[in-house]
């Protein structure tokens, strides 16, 4: 139980003995963790007032740059896209989660499957889009696949990617939206009563029907900030929809990019409106997800009340394990693709696989490929240790206040996952354009803590909450200062995830594609902006040497992560019990 | 030398409250060697008082009085300069210390070097558990943890003992050894006890005065 026993702060009114016995918590403490919040926010914030100030005062006229973004070619399709894929998206992911959990809930399945699907959060987005597109593309796995019923022998000329309706984009973005939306759910389901569904069952309601009418609306109570920060991203996505999306016209992200990298100077206003025109449409997203919301809680409460029980949902069940299996699955196929076509020398439409095989793909870009690979991982690692410092920071501070961080401290966490990218990291490259800090890699790894610091918090928090304080309480009785508490008793105890807290800072850090385009004004190149760059080319083999490295590397620090505390630890059977395996939630 | 009257634990009207609401109000002195049980019905504060004398008191309560130690207030003096060794329900062993790095731990800094190791050691002969200081806490019996427990806490030299339920947790057997282990260290070492229980048996074996906690 958290909070019970932690209060030895504050200052409290003067009685004749006051037994708090240190006084507020160290200056430096609150200094440490008031900079961390500060460091998350303020940039997301100072990003959007900028590209405001942009839009809004550059060109000749207040509404000038309006104006000319309302003439490029496309647009209003583009912003009709944006809204449609964002929300489609959401949907599809959120329905295949909640179903599979109906479905699901209390089985061995689940436990089973979140070992398989854990090493998905880690997957960057551009790698999944990439091994999606070798997957379902017409020249894809799938179609050479189906030669023998389609009798194909060339490519047909079918957009089954980048379709003009944006489909495939939005079920990109589920391969990755589902697999989190699974964990934010798992970290949440302890915290509903089981017996509701048990009551349900036993007045003889289906296991999916009596899921979904007993705990699935406290369920989405709980879950609620997660889908809308899904929907933020969902709308305004740029590297999956550079990969995956409608090219013309684009969506709105991937067109303000393009308007932004124009060699006309002048389109740089006018990619501010269109800043200023994302940021309506993904407030416009989550607006009408929110009546949605509504309306099918009132469509619900009128159907519980019909009695309707639903009993034979065995051939339901079966078919929403096999829609979730495969959006597990195809971003692991889509893996095996990348590592086929990095080595592929030639691999002829109908075959199956590659006829020749070579290792130009990993030779050829020599010391250019591993620059890029040490400078994604100099990113991946100081943002996350920073990230990792300043969580622990921030926990500590809040256990020694006795309390946990309130619904401004929430929100300014969650701000930089509910903004739009495109609109304040625009905005602050821009400005650190002006302050001459672009291309600098402390700059690009300060952006990168922006994302990397919420994620790091929020799974590092549950662990944290779940110690037994009493182990510091005796650390104290036996002498030892807050400090040392912390240092001898708290963080080893915590190793293993504090590893895992850092591990998921590092993917979050490598899978970083527009930040670290624009901070680093393309002068800092990594493995997922080069591999991102090259979804225009058709070099599949080079597409999967960078894709394949840039999943491979936040592989080996969750493998490392999973290692080191097994080794420093292999003496210490206690250390299994007395630290739940933490509930990794985020990613 | 301070003046002998001045030793142990002393109570003077020790009133915590919860928004205004007193829950208990204490006084009393508990003298070196001795041990004082306090007894109550759960929820009557017993953990809270304990919880007030070490120093670790939620900032949602208020305190009023004083705690003396052997002649010094303990108001205002931080938990790990109290010198109050605290055995809780469970031993509570630190799981990624050894069972001589968790007794270490205890000891002062002005014990150095290889003192401290042979410190460690014959702690752990006293009570029967020579050899075991490179062992995983983990792999400990129930009885042997709770020696290890008291171990650590005699370590740090404490001024005086307090025992929040310790035995509740022991079966039977083991409650008398271990019971008795504990009361005769703290005999033997002069340390007053303060031991809060629901259990009569507990009362009945301290031998001291009881106290009745009624809320």
């Amino acid at each position: 139980m958290r909070s019970k026993r932690n209060g030895r702060a504050g200052s409290g009114p003067p009685a004749d003995v006051s037994n708090r016995s240190t006084a507020s918590p160290p200056y430096l403490l609150q200094l440490f963790s008031w900079a961390a919040i500060a460091l998350v926010f303020v940039p997301a914030l100072l990003g959007t007032f900028y590209m405001l100030l942009m839009a809004f005062s550059g060109g000749e006229g207040p509404l000038q740059a309006f104006t000319v973004l309302f003439q490029v070619p496309g647009i209003a399709t583009s912003i009709g896209l944006s809204l449609w894929i964002g929300l489609v998206a959401t949907a599809f992911s959120v329905l295949v989660t909640a179903l599979f959990f109906a479905a699901f809930a209390h089985t061995r399945l689940i436990s089973v499957l979140s070992g398989l699907i854990r090493p998905l959060l880690a997957i960057p987005h551009a790698a999944a889009a990439f091994g999606m597109l070798f997957l379902v593309a017409p020249s894809g796995f799938l179609m050479r696949l189906a030669t023998p019923v389609t009798g194909f022998v060339h490519p047909p000329d079918w957009l089954l990617v980048n379709d003009s309706a944006g489909l495939s984009l939005a079920a990109g973005l589920a391969l990755k939206e589902v697999p989190f939306l699974f964990f934010v759910v798992l970290a949440a389901l302890p915290q509903i009563d089981r017996r509701l569904t048990v009551t349900a069952a036993t007045l003889g309601y289906g296991r999916i029907w009596g899921f979904t009418l007993s705990a699935f609306p406290s369920l989405y109570a709980q879950i609620r900030l997660p889908i809308i920060a899904v929907i933020a991203y969902s709308t305004s996505s740029v590297d999956m929809a550079m990969i995956l999306g409608p090219q013309l016209p684009p969506v709105l992200s991937v067109q303000i990019l393009r308007l932004m990298n124009d060699p006309d100077l002048s389109l740089r206003t006018a990619a501010a409106a269109g800043a200023i025109v994302q940021l309506g449409v993904t407030a416009l997203a989550i607006g009408l997800w929110l009546l949605a919301e509504k309306a099918v809680a009132r469509l619900f409460r009128d159907l519980a009340t019909r009695g309707i029980r639903l009993r034979a949902d065995g051939a339901v069940r079966s078919a929403i394990l096999i829609v979730a299996a495969w959006t597990f699955l195809v971003t692991y196929i889509g893996l095996v693709l990348l590592l086929l076509w990095s080595v592929a020398a030639t691999w002829r439409f109908p075959d199956l696989f590659p006829s020749r095989f070579t290792l130009d793909g990993w030779t050829a870009p020599g010391s250019d490929l591993i620059e890029l690979v040490w400078r994604s991982a100099a990113l991946g690692i100081v943002s996350a240790l920073a990230g990792t410092l300043m969580a622990v920071g921030a926990l500590e501070l809040e256990y020694r206040r006795g309390r946990v961080i309130g619904r401004g401290g929430w929100l300014s966490l969650y701000l930089p996952l509910l903004l739009p990218q495109i609109v304040f990291v625009s905005g602050l490259s821009f400005l650190f354009l002006r302050l001459g800090w672009d291309a600098n890699f402390l700059a690009v790894a300060a952006v990168h803590l922006v994302f990397v610091f919420p994620y790091v918090y929020l799974t590092l928090a549950a662990p944290w909450h779940h110690f037994d304080n009493r182990y510091l309480d005796i650390a104290r009785s036996l002498g030892k200062s807050p400090l040392m508490a912390l240092v001898r008793i708290r963080l080893p105890i915590l190793l293993a995830p504090l590893l895992t807290a850092a591990a998921l800072g590092f993917a979050v850090s490598i899978a970083q594609y527009l930040p670290t385009l624009l901070i680093g004004a393309g002068r800092l190149p990594t493995l997922t902006t080069e591999a991102v760059a090259l979804s225009s080319g058709g070099n599949r083999r080079l597409i999967g040497v960078y894709a394949l490295l840039q999943a491979f590397l936040p592989f080996v620090i969750f493998a490392l992560a999973g290692l080191i505390p097994r080794l420093v630890w292999r003496n210490r059977l206690g250390l299994v019990s007395a630290v739940r395996e933490p509930s990794r939630q985020s990613a | 030398m301070e003046n002998t009257d001045n030793q142990g634990l002393f109570l003077d009207r020790l009133r915590v409250s919860l928004r205004g609401e007193t829950l208990f109000e204490v006084s009393t002195r508990v003298p070196p060697g001795e041990v004082l049980t306090i007894m109550g019905p759960s929820g009557s504060g017993k953990s809270t008082l304990i919880n007030a004398i070490i120093g670790l008191l939620p900032p949602v309560f208020d305190l009023s009085g004083t705690i003396t130690l052997d002649g010094q207030s303990l108001t205002g003096v931080p938990v790990e300069r109290r010198r109050v060794g605290v055995l809780f329900q469970d031993p509570l062993l630190f799981p990624h210390f050894s069972v001589g790095e968790n007794i270490a731990f205890g000891l002062p800094q002005h014990i150095r070097g290889s003192e401290r190791r042979q410190a460690v050691e014959r702690l752990l002969d006293a009570v029967d558990l020579e050899g075991f200081a490179a062992r995983d806490p983990f792999t400990l019996s129930g009885g042997q943890k709770a020696r290890v427990a008291l171990l650590r806490v005699l370590a740090a030299e404490p001024c005086a003992l307090l025992l929040d339920e310790p035995f509740s947790k022991l079966d039977t057997a083991l409650r008398h050894s271990v019971r008795d282990l504990v009361f005769g260290e703290a005999r033997r070492r002069k340390l007053p006890v303060l031991m809060v229980t629901h259990d009569a048996q507990d009362a009945e074996a301290a031998g001291g005065p009881v106290l009745n906690l009624e809320g």
